[in-house]
């Protein structure tokens, strides 16, 4: 009785020490306020028309997978960015998910608001064009983003970027630095290998070096984190004692192969990245390291959705084409970000 | 896995010298020094010695090079330290499914800014400090909710890989923070006589490890907790209270490796660590560990780790995917595990008496140990709510 009784409250007291310890770590070490924050889907409007002026009021309801991953996060700031700048959007962000059930209910949710466009990057496409047909059908556009459903009757407009686009870029810069060493070792370090981008974007990379009769001599696979990328880094740099170039498909694990490169001591090699980090164009502007270039894949396509999405509702065209309605597909481009021209970009990349 | 020879031993009421006879009887003939820890553990250094041939073969120089075995130890040194510490919560009896989520929280708490810019006033020991804090608070979490909430180990820890990593994620809103200070990464990137920093720390962490567990009473009552609480109990072991510290030990370990990592990478992220409990559950259970515990040695530990990055270095060594090398490391785990029964002359041995001094394990704990083979009671204490422990019950 007596121990029954004592212990609860000896519990209590320990968990009051966890408690006390824990909150004075709170206090002491978390605040994490960044300095600056100059990203965003773009401050300066670009107005070529009546475009802009305020039109009937548009909810707009926005989906996309869980901010786990430094572009995915600028995906979501970007699109908030977009609608702040209209005073006629009213945004509804679901909380981010990778979970197909949960996002297939939040577009559920959305239909039964009655919301004017859907902008929906969905955590994967195919799984998502049921949902999106049904809003379809109930008279809701749908603008898709990055990640095409497989149904072209699921969407008013899609807009993409363009992985095989990439690995072009990427290879066609590494042709322009090393293509006239017919020997030149050219390596690649991929993001997660079963996702069909990561298969585009390699096979864009090979086709690209192929004009120049060159081919990928060490490739490995990370997994978009810092870790897995120095990870594959580290390994890959004893894999191959001497290189002449390295395309790394996504700055966010950039960040763990630029330590292991550091760590290894190595500089003979000319490195380009992917996505288009601030991190990225912070170490290209500065030129101190083996990052020479970095291709953008835009993580402002949500944005453009938003856009699109607003130009739908309203019954408005892209004012700088011709053709009349906005058009079905999007594609955009992939340049490739060198310090001649870094300053062009810098001030939209996004923070991984 | 262990269902038929627990049940040969007996339940409590086998407290006695009778349980390692029964346990005997059961292996049939006798077996030579190989059923020891010694003869455990030497197949795995014959799995990794044949790794290392292979990738001698394959990849010639480019393998043998100081440079790319300094490089191999330098990757296994971080899961190595996690995996010491998920060795002594095994061992007692529990598992640990948090490391990695930990091991992201302890690198996003010890790089936001704030306590970067308190290492840059005073000094970057600040955040190692704050590491190892932060893991050790967290695993004391485990450990109080493990052993006074009575919640099963799994569930515990499950709910604390979840919650850390959001946890993680809310401090670090979702970015990767930057290791400021040159000092921190210099001294933990940089090399004493040519050996990586992060190696000797790993070294340093295991032969704490070992001695922890073979040569004092810590590691004595981890053997006796692990292999039947409710004897620990009578024995006069504070079964709760030795719970609660071993989760604090791993806790610890997660805040090295979140130090190591940060060495590694230049960044504290809530990324770090993903699927660190399955590497480090893998290397642990390949090494020879057992996984309703009460058996288990250090040594098997490092190797088991050992075996894995040098697979996975082998692998890009000749640029070979990463699917490959997925399937190869579930065929080493099960080879790994089958080969351990086989080498155990067909079955599990818990205790053999007089196995000699050979490297720890068990056996080398005398008497003591022999009274905690078999069953656990019906009124078990905290063990009594970890998985598994149906299989440890006796049949009648």
């Amino acid at each position: 009785m007596s121990a029954a009784r004592q212990r609860p409250f000896r519990r209590l007291s320990y968990s009051a020490v966890a408690l006390i310890g824990a909150g004075a770590l709170v206090t002491g070490c978390t605040s994490n306020t960044p300095e600056s924050s100059g990203e965003g889907g773009g401050g300066d409007t670009n107005a070529a028309s009546s475009n802009d002026e305020a039109g009937d009021t548009v909810t707009i309801g926005f989906s996309a997978p869980a901010a786990d991953h430094g572009w995915m996060a600028g995906i979501t700031e970007a699109a908030r960015a977009a609608a702040e700048e209209y005073e006629d959007v009213e945004l509804t962000v679901a909380e981010g998910t990778n979970d197909v059930g949960t996002q297939i209910s939040q577009v559920e949710t959305f239909i039964n608001q009655g919301v004017d466009a859907i902008v929906l990057l969905p955590f994967d496409g195919a799984a998502l064009t049921p949902v999106a047909l049904q809003a379809m059908e109930a008279g809701i556009p749908v603008i898709n983003v990055d990640r095409e459903f497989n149904s072209p009757f699921a969407a008013r407009a899609t807009i993409l970027g363009d992985n095989y686009g990439m690995g072009v870029s990427a290879g066609t810069y590494v042709c322009e630095q090393v293509g006239d060493n017919p020997n030149a070792v050219v390596a690649e370090i991929a993001g997660i290998d079963s996702l069909p981008l990561t298969q585009d974007r390699s096979q864009g990379f090979a086709d690209a070096l192929d004009e120049c009769g060159l081919t990928v001599a060490n490739r490995v696979a990370a997994d978009f984190t810092v870790e897995g990328g120095e990870e594959a880094a580290a390994n890959l740099l004893q894999a191959a004692p001497q290189i002449d170039a390295l395309w790394n498909h996504d700055d966010d694990q950039g960040v763990g192969v630029l330590a292991a490169i550091e760590n290894a001591g190595r500089d003979e090699f000319v490195m380009v990245g992917g996505a288009g980090s601030a991190n990225a164009m912070r170490a290209i502007e500065a030129g101190d390291s083996v990052l020479q270039a970095t291709v953008i894949y835009p993580h402002t396509q949500a944005a453009d959705g938003i856009r699109l999405a607003r130009l739908v509702a309203q019954d408005k065209s892209l004012s700088d084409l011709v053709s009349a309605e906005v058009p079905r597909q999007i594609v955009l481009n992939a340049p490739v970000v060198t310090a001649d021209n870094v300053d062009q970009f810098i001030d939209r990349a996004f923070e991984s | 896995m262990s269902g038929s020879t627990t049940a040969t031993t007996g339940g409590v009421d086998s407290a006695s010298p009778t349980g390692t006879g029964a346990a005997s009887d059961g292996r049939g003939k006798g077996p030579g020094f190989m059923a020891g820890p010694v003869g455990r553990n030497l197949g795995l250094v014959v799995a990794l010695a044949i790794l290392c041939i292979v990738g001698v073969v394959t990849a010639g120089d480019r393998f043998a090079d100081v440079d790319n075995v300094l490089t191999i130890l330098r990757l296994a040194a971080v899961i190595g330290v996690v995996s010491v510490g998920m060795t002594f919560v095994i061992i007692g009896g529990g598992i640990d499914l948090s490391v990695g989520a930990l091991a992201a929280l302890a690198s996003v708490w010890a790089t936001t800014l704030a306590t970067q810019q308190i290492a840059e006033d005073v000094h970057w020991i600040v955040m190692v400090f704050t590491a190892l804090v932060v893991g050790g608070v967290a695993g004391l979490v485990n450990g109080l909710v493990i052993a006074y909430g009575k919640l099963a180990a799994f569930i515990a820890t499950l709910a604390m890989l979840a919650a850390a990593r959001g946890l993680a994620e809310i401090i670090a809103n979702r970015r990767t923070q930057i290791v400021q200070d040159r000092d921190f990464l210099a001294f933990f990137s940089g090399d004493v006589l040519g050996v990586p920093t992060l190696v000797i720390i790993f070294a340093l962490v295991a032969i704490a490890g070992w001695v922890l567990l073979n040569r004092t009473t810590f590691g004595r009552r981890t053997f006796a907790v692990g292999g039947n609480a409710e004897a620990a109990r009578l024995a006069g072991i504070r079964v709760q209270r030795h719970t609660v510290k071993l989760y604090v030990l791993s806790g610890i370990t997660c805040g090295i490796a979140a130090v190591m990592i940060m060495a590694r990478t230049t960044t504290g992220s809530s990324t770090h660590g993903t699927l660190w409990e399955l590497d480090a559950i893998a290397a642990v259970v390949i090494g020879g560990t057992l996984l309703i515990g009460g058996r288990g040695t250090i040594v098997g530990t490092v190797l088991g780790v050992l075996i894995f990055t040098t697979l996975g270095n082998v692998f890009t060594l000749n640029n070979l995917s990463s699917s490959a090398q997925a399937v190869a490391r579930g065929v080493i785990i099960v080879a790994a595990v089958m080969l351990q029964q086989r080498l155990v002359t067909g079955g599990f041995s818990f205790r053999r008496p007089g196995a000699g001094t050979s490297s720890g394990g068990p056996a080398a704990t005398g008497s003591p140990a022999g009274a905690v083979t078999g069953g656990t009671g019906a009124d078990g204490g905290p063990g009594g709510a970890r998985p598994g422990e149906g299989t440890d019950r006796p049949p009648t």
